[in-house]
């Protein structure tokens, strides 16, 4: 069933186009990853979807139910966040504030979905720890949380791994693939052709302005796009 | 002892007095619960910035004979305040420079109108009147007292409202708007109650100093405290009591209102600086 559909996308920033007519359908259930060389424009892309920016033509259009709330958001770190004096509890329960309204403060089922979320993604002891104190690979999952108190259908991930190390990207991967498992419909940011070939089910390949590839994990090893780039990191 | 006891005792009679205590007080609690927004969010130079364009627009309230110079200086300061917040990211002239360009510009402007409309022959001190504060604060009437607290009450009710968008907006602005809260609304909200919260401090601290007011207490909160709850509270407290302090030291002493506000709140930081220092030293060796 569809989830979202992009049709004939054109993405820009000041008259310079960085996507140009890029169509895909996401899957209710999906794990798509969206790879590519750097200035391919795949945040571009990503913050098209998430509506913080206007496509130059073409359009986004959710179905099978789906509202802007539906679609959870783990973006990359800001330099503010580095010294932000927050508990983990905050963190996590900042991501039900689309929720509230005009209601100023959080009511008992928004708090006890944050709780749940910690303890779905296993930082549930960290609650009264401060964020900024925490390891990269804690500091992502509390950001999974967030998210997953924002919105239950859709997520999208911009490169979570980055700068974690082995054993935290490996748990992260799995983290996801589990998430994904429960029914969420996965978009991935990612440089990591490998990992994204072993996790995703569907591959979006942008290069220079168009996509190079759009469909299937299977398909993507086939074909040329896939062959070059997933080369020696794909299946072993 | 009993001397410094009886001369508060006999201040406290004075009606300017607790005008001023109450004015000084109110101040520097809206600013404490800006400054830890504006500091996370590297706006730390705004007020600095805005109070410059409250004096350019002082400099024009004076130069127009304008008795109740706060119904210019509060617009304009509030348009000055939308302007720069709302440029953002993507504007063309970054944060620091748009703020650097309208501080330097409006202080001049000011200046120079000063100079040439002033009739007053006393112009340097006029300037350093409205730059550094003055005794005014020890000259307010019963008006100025009650639409600061007015103001004051408007400031802590919005914050209160808004407590947690202020939050998620400050933590994390893409994820609130992607996620569906409307950051720019809050973004919008905060920069008014700014413009208002720096008008305000203006008649206490005067221009140059606002900015100490808005970041001391929450750097002080932000050595010891983890959580933005924590770090909120705290740094309301240490304004307020630095203000209280500062206040009755400086009548007691004699010396410039604004100024020795501003060494209490320094030394609150050293004060702060060493608890933080100490309890994460702790903190390594048991852990």
């Amino acid at each position: 069933m569809p989830q979202l559909t992009c049709q004939n996308l054109t993405l820009g920033y000041e008259g310079k186009t960085v996507v140009s007519d890029l169509s895909f359908v996401v899957n209710t259930g999906d794990y798509l990853c969206i790879v590519g060389e750097n200035g391919s424009g795949k945040s571009t892309l990503m913050r098209a979807i998430l509506k913080l920016k206007t496509p130059t033509s073409g359009q986004i259009v959710p179905s099978d139910g789906l509202t802007p709330n539906d679609i959870g958001y783990l973006p990359q770190q800001t330099v503010i966040q580095k010294d932000f004096p927050a508990s983990v509890r905050e963190v996590v329960r900042s991501g039900c504030l689309n929720r509230c309204g005009l209601r100023p403060m959080y009511n008992r089922a928004e708090k006890q979905m944050a709780e749940d979320n910690m303890q779905k993604l296993g930082v549930a002891p960290l609650a009264r720890r401060c964020y900024r104190e925490l390891s990269g690979g804690q500091q992502q999952r509390i950001l999974l949380a967030r998210a997953l108190c924002a919105a239950q259908k859709i997520l999208l991930l911009d490169e979570p791994v980055a700068g974690l190390d082995p054993k935290a990207t490996a748990d992260m991967y799995e983290l996801i693939a589990k998430l994904n498992k429960d029914g969420i419909t996965i978009i991935m940011i990612s440089h990591d052709v490998a990992a994204s070939v072993k996790f995703a089910s569907h591959i979006l390949h942008i290069g220079r302005q168009s996509a190079l590839f759009v469909g299937t994990k299977e398909d993507y090893l086939k074909s040329d796009a896939g062959r070059v780039y997933a080369g020696a990191g794909g299946e072993k | 002892m009993t001397e410094i006891a009886d001369k508060f005792v006999l201040y406290f009679q004075y009606p300017f007095v607790q005008y001023a205590l109450i004015v000084g007080v109110l101040i520097a609690l809206c600013s404490s619960l800006l400054g830890v927004t504006l500091v996370l969010k590297r706006f730390s130079f705004i007020g600095d910035g805005l109070s410059h364009v409250a004096f350019g627009a002082m400099a024009i309230a004076a130069a127009m004979n304008l008795t109740n110079n706060f119904l210019l200086v509060l617009p304009v300061t509030i348009i000055c305040a939308i302007l720069l917040l709302r440029t953002g990211q993507n504007a063309k002239i970054k944060g620091d420079a748009a703020i650097a360009m309208i501080s330097v510009g409006t202080l001049a402007i000011g200046y120079l109108i000063m100079n040439v409309f002033s009739k007053s022959s006393n112009l340097a001190g006029d300037v350093c009147t409205t730059l550094f504060g003055s005794t005014s604060i020890l000259t307010l009437t019963m008006t100025e007292v009650w639409l600061c607290v007015i103001l004051s009450v408007l400031v802590i009710g919005v914050f209160l409202l808004f407590y947690h968008k202020i939050f998620a907006v400050t933590f994390d602005e893409d994820f609130s708007t992607a996620t569906g809260v409307k950051a720019k609304v809050y973004n919008l909200i905060l920069a008014v109650v700014i413009a208002v919260v720096i008008v305000l401090a203006m008649n206490l601290v005067g221009a140059l100093l606002i900015s100490a007011l808005v970041i001391f207490p929450a750097l002080s909160a932000m050595r010891v405290f983890k959580s933005f709850k924590a770090v909120t509270v705290c740094s309301l407290i240490v304004s307020v009591v630095c203000a209280a302090l500062g206040l009755l030291i400086s009548i007691i002493a004699g010396t410039p209102v604004g100024s020795t506000i501003v060494a209490v709140d320094i030394a609150g930081f050293f004060i702060f600086s060493m608890a933080g220092f100490i309890t994460t030293k702790g903190l390594m060796r048991r852990g």
